[in-house]
């Protein structure tokens, strides 16, 4: 096992050794060091440090655990002349990431028309597997690839202010569809304005608790009213659009001294890495149109029963992503890819790259919980970009495989934790059992860490009423 | 969630195993065996059919595949890739594989494979991709073993 030093007080370091480029940071608490030293997390870092071009060091976020290739809950930058891109450290979920949708309505007011809200969120949004959506043409899904969200709203799905409020105002600009291949849109075709499965879910929350009133003010949240958080992704297109840059990557440039052949690389400017970057950025913008979409039907339900309230979208982040981003790299500020695998942007005040709405406080940072457990919204920190290239926790992280679920845990063990925190749920036997909160880590001690690491501040504590998980 | 089948050899009757699943925090991993490459490769199918849905599954739609690779590793990638592919575009819940022939020297595969199309079914499992992490496929003390992780 590899030496890890404490730096300080949640920060810890491993050194460049052997083929690692890089050494690596790991910011956690000892309790959360503890849990990520049981699996393969920090073997799954160390591949990252040994790619090349890779700058600074890696760095492994309080959530992180154990993936295919990359740990989920890393970071790492590149130098955009020497360094190289991996589809498979990016991962196949291009873009999944979280919006939050907040509205002027109570909890008093809501509470008599939970379950008839929730059931109706189920019975319109497509979610699980094999439900698809509309099916669009080609045509379609092409221009969907090349405006994101922006497509979504010029259809009728929503309005401009919501572009403000979603990380790159819901179009990353460079993505040409000619490079997505058709297989990859034979999959998205059905799955446009669908959630999915897995650990997808929508999640009506309670503002519980407001931590920062100016901020909170900012972001239009107001303690006691409903908010709705989604998560989801790009789908089976973004899935292919990996895979097929995978094996585009690994056919020229083969597998030789790689740590893991998921993690085939090309050079950023070759070719292949700008193809890539172009067909990953088609699956992003797929991945906000889907979410906007989704947010549509949502405020659309809300409508029914409450015509007279409001809802605005607070923001909409990215999880699974390749951005061109300027960090400050041996005191000189460098533009630089920064990849992150299971983490959310943290950009704290002043980065150029907000929109106005929040260029004065610093972006939105959604943290969700498990099903059951609290989510959180925070602000981004100025501090963050010397700590982490402006990063923080995208979630709760896994802590337990899913058969230890299934082998550990019985369906009134998950049902009573529901019934005691007074949570209604929409879902399948198999997934309220797979992302019950006691396979995931302690979002509460994830949080603290992120704070006291200086990555994002808390802002407002949402607490769960009722769940849909697909 | 281990799946055994009961064949007899002679006077001996013994358990042979298909596929078992291993612990990972947040994807899904298995082992597949054979007595040869093909049964190796019928049976990682049978994993992941598995993973998707672990009842049975009526015989109504068929579809063919044929895919090619450069090692027995990016050939199982490109095999068991085409079944997520059926699953997504088309609908269709694969049950079982018929009439495969691997050729081991050009790496390539044919086969059909039989199922459904979900609606009809209660399934809960969408697998988004194949991956490489930890990915074999070798000959151990006389049979053949693979190993896959799957992103869920």
């Amino acid at each position: 096992m590899v030496e890890i030093k404490k730096i300080e007080e949640n920060l810890w370091k491993i050194e460049k050794q052997k083929k690692m480029q890089v050494p690596i940071l790991i910011i956690a608490s000892k309790k959360i060091l503890e849990g990520i030293k049981r699996d393969d997390t920090i073997k799954q870092a160390i591949n990252m440090a040994y790619l090349p071009g890779v700058l600074k060091n890696i760095v492994v976020l309080p959530d992180a655990h154990q993936g295919y290739g990359a740990c989920i809950g890393g970071v790492a930058a590149y130098d955009l002349e020497k360094g190289v891109i991996s589809p498979g450290e990016i991962g196949y979920d291009i873009n999944c990431g979280v919006g939050l949708l907040t509205t002027n309505i109570s909890k008093e007011e809501f509470m008599p028309k939970r379950e008839k809200i929730l059931h109706n969120l189920k019975r319109t949004i497509p979610s699980g597997v094999g439900r698809g959506g509309k099916r669009y043409s080609k045509e379609t899904i092409k221009k969907v690839l090349v405006d994101g969200a922006k497509w979504a709203i010029d259809n009728g799905y929503g309005t401009k202010e919501d572009l403000e409020r979603i990380e790159e105002n819901g179009r990353m600009s460079g993505a040409n569809p000619e490079d997505v291949s058709e297989r990859a849109i034979a999959r998205g075709l059905p799955q446009l304005g669908t959630l999915g499965a897995g650990n997808h879910f929508i999640d009506i929350m309670v503002i519980d608790e407001i931590y920062d009133k100016d901020t909170a003010k900012v972001f239009g949240l107001e303690k006691g009213k409903i908010g709705i958080m989604i998560h989801c992704g790009s789908r089976g297109l973004g899935h292919q659009v990996a895979s097929d840059y995978l094996k585009l990557t690994e056919d020229k440039y083969g597998t030789k001294d790689l740590p893991d052949r998921e993690l085939v690389y090309a050079p950023i400017n070759s070719n292949i890495g700008q193809k890539y970057l172009s067909a990953m950025r088609c699956s992003a913008n797929f991945a906000f149109c889907n979410r906007q979409m989704i947010m549509h039907e949502i405020r659309k339900i809300l409508k029914e029963d409450f015509p007279d309230k409001k809802s605005s979208l607070v923001y909409d982040v990215c999880h699974n992503i390749a951005k061109i981003e300027e960090h400050m790299i041996d005191n000189k500020k460098k533009n630089v890819l920064v990849v992150r695998k299971g983490a959310t942007r943290s950009f704290g005040p002043g980065r150029k790259e907000l929109s106005e709405v929040y260029r004065k406080v610093g972006q939105p940072v959604l943290i969700p919980g498990s099903m059951s457990t609290n989510s959180f919204v925070l602000v981004g920190k100025k501090e963050a970009e010397t700590i982490s290239f402006s990063s923080s926790a995208h979630g709760a992280g896994r802590a337990h495989s899913r058969s230890w679920t299934h082998k550990t845990l019985n369906q009134k063990q998950v049902k009573d934790i529901l019934a005691k925190k007074n949570i209604i749920l929409e879902g399948s036997f198999k997934g309220t059992m797979e992302e019950s909160e006691l396979s995931y880590k302690d979002v509460e001690e994830v949080i603290k860490v992120t704070e006291k690491a200086n990555l994002s501040k808390k802002v407002a504590k949402l607490k769960p009423i009722a769940v849909m998980i697909g | 969630m281990d799946c055994f089948i009961e064949k007899s050899k002679g006077i001996s009757e013994i358990m042979e195993k298909k596929f078992e699943f291993l612990e990972h925090t947040a994807d899904i991993k298995f082992r597949a065996f054979g007595k040869n490459t093909d049964e190796v490769f019928e049976n990682s199918a049978l994993a992941l059919f598995n993973i998707l849905y672990n009842k049975k599954i009526k015989e109504k739609k068929n579809y063919k595949v044929k895919v090619n690779g450069k090692d027995f590793e990016s050939l199982l990638y490109n095999f068991l890739e085409e079944f997520l592919v059926l699953f997504d575009s088309k609908n269709f819940l694969p049950g079982r594989i018929k009439n495969l022939k691997l050729n081991e020297k050009e790496f390539e595969i044919e086969a059909e494979v039989v199922g459904d199309d979900i609606k009809n079914y209660n399934a809960d499992v969408h697998i988004k991709a194949i991956t490489y992490h930890n990915m074999f496929v070798k000959k151990d003390k006389g049979r053949w073993v693979s190993q896959v992780v799957v992103d869920v």
